[in-house]
């Protein structure tokens, strides 16, 4: 077994973990509540050394950058929620996050939404040249834009499914299982790595059974 | 006036950096990188709201001697400790901070993660049933891809890890596509509903 105080406090830890497999109790409530709390104390030292030190305590006070007194003053304005009087004006911070927000998402997230998924499934003449290929074949383009159009054809709930829409929803519907099946498939399998590790950890740098 | 203002601000600030991202130059690159620092500053005072509402609440949780008040201490106790190291010992590697982070945070949320296999495992044996043609569907592409991510499977067939791939890169991608436009358009939509002031729940009360 290893001496390491610190790989102790992980193998103990992840032990307290696993105790809920068997059900809720005080070593994983134990845990639990240690790693929420840990996790906030990592974000507040992480913001101070991240945000609070370079942006306002070298930016502010040691750049002598005073404009960025006036972020700092908005961000202030949250700490009105504490007087009820003039509770209102932290609204103005959060407008401002969330205007800036929205307007730099739109166009991004209909590139990378709409624009990116539609150049993805373009046709291309480069699939002529190899149509059987498995993958960039011409054969396999048609079935992914067969695909996306059935998958959306299928979510598409302004008009009933009759006729041509619920053969192509029906299609869809088989799309969207295979997606779903795949996706689930994948996420078991890297939950399972993540758990074979942690056996890993145990066996190898915790008691040395393996080595 | 209380809440005319918040939403004259939402208009201004999502039309104007709509179009920025349209505009290629200096000036709108500064104007954005700027806004990214500002947003920064402006949200630091927000998670000492966030962190006075968790520690109220464990704090009125001890005093009450609600259930379980007593991990209300190892919770305080907790974000305290780690806070103080950050503060004063600095984050760098291999430091106290960090070594707390390795060696507690990152085990127990690996370990979370990692029990979530078999919640996962026993939800789908029960969801899994092959009652239509769909579920057999969703069985089967599920069990062709965990299958071939394993050596097994290639034991069992040598075209299982290929076929695998293939599922996961063209039939799975068709419908992601599929869904990630739904995402696209929804997203876009309820943007549009904050900028023009339709979406007003952030405002609070009754709106």
């Amino acid at each position: 077994m290893t001496t390491n105080p610190w790989v102790w406090l992980a193998a103990i830890l992840t032990l307290c973990i696993y105790t809920y497999l068997y059900k809720d109790n005080p070593f994983y409530k134990f845990a639990e509540h240690l790693f929420t709390g840990l996790a906030v104390g990592f974000t507040i030292a992480l913001t101070w050394h991240n945000a609070v030190q370079p942006l306002i305590i070298q930016g502010i006070f040691r750049a002598h950058d005073w404009v960025l007194l006036v972020p700092l003053g908005l961000g202030l304005l949250f700490l009105a929620r504490f007087v009820p009087k003039v509770g209102y004006l932290m609204l103005i911070p959060i407008a401002i996050s969330l205007g800036a927000s929205s307007g730099i998402g739109l166009p991004r997230s209909l590139e990378a939404h709409i624009v990116k998924q539609m150049q993805g499934t373009l046709l291309t003449p480069a699939m002529l040249q190899h149509p059987f290929d498995p993958y960039n074949g011409l054969v396999v383009g048609l079935l992914v834009l067969a695909g996306v159009v059935c998958t959306i054809s299928y979510f598409f709930f302004s008009r009933e499914h009759t006729g041509a829409l619920r053969v192509s929803s029906r299609i869809g519907i088989w799309f969207v299982m295979i997606g779903f099946g795949a996706s689930f498939g994948y996420t078991v399998m890297a939950r399972l790595s993540l758990f074979i590790s942690r056996m890993q950890f145990l066996m190898t740098d915790w008691i040395h059974i393996i080595k | 006036m209380k809440k005319n203002v918040p939403l004259a601000i939402v208009l201004v600030l999502g039309v104007l950096f709509a179009v920025q991202y349209f505009v290629p130059s200096r000036l709108s690159q500064r104007l954005y990188d700027t806004t990214l620092e500002w947003d920064i500053i402006i949200s630091i005072p927000a998670l000492a709201i966030a962190v006075d509402s968790l520690v109220r609440h464990h704090v009125v949780r001890i005093r009450q001697r609600r259930k379980g008040w007593g991990y209300s201490w190892v919770y305080l106790g907790a974000a305290a400790v780690m806070t103080a190291i950050g503060f004063s010992g600095g984050i760098s590697e291999g430091g106290l901070f960090m070594n707390l982070f390795t060696f507690a945070l990152a085990p127990m949320q690996s370990t979370m993660f990692a029990i979530l296999a078999f919640y996962m495992t026993s939800a789908a044996y029960r969801a899994f049933r092959a009652r239509s043609p769909e579920a057999t569907v969703l069985l089967l592409s599920a069990f062709v891809v965990m299958l071939g991510l394993i050596p097994v499977g290639a034991a069992l067939w040598r075209g299982l890890p290929g076929l695998s791939e293939w599922m996961m890169q063209v039939p799975n991608m068709a419908s992601k596509r599929g869904i990630t436009f739904g995402i696209g358009l929804g997203s876009a939509a309820t943007i549009l509903k904050i900028i023009l002031g339709l979406e007003r729940s952030w405002l609070g009360g009754s709106e």
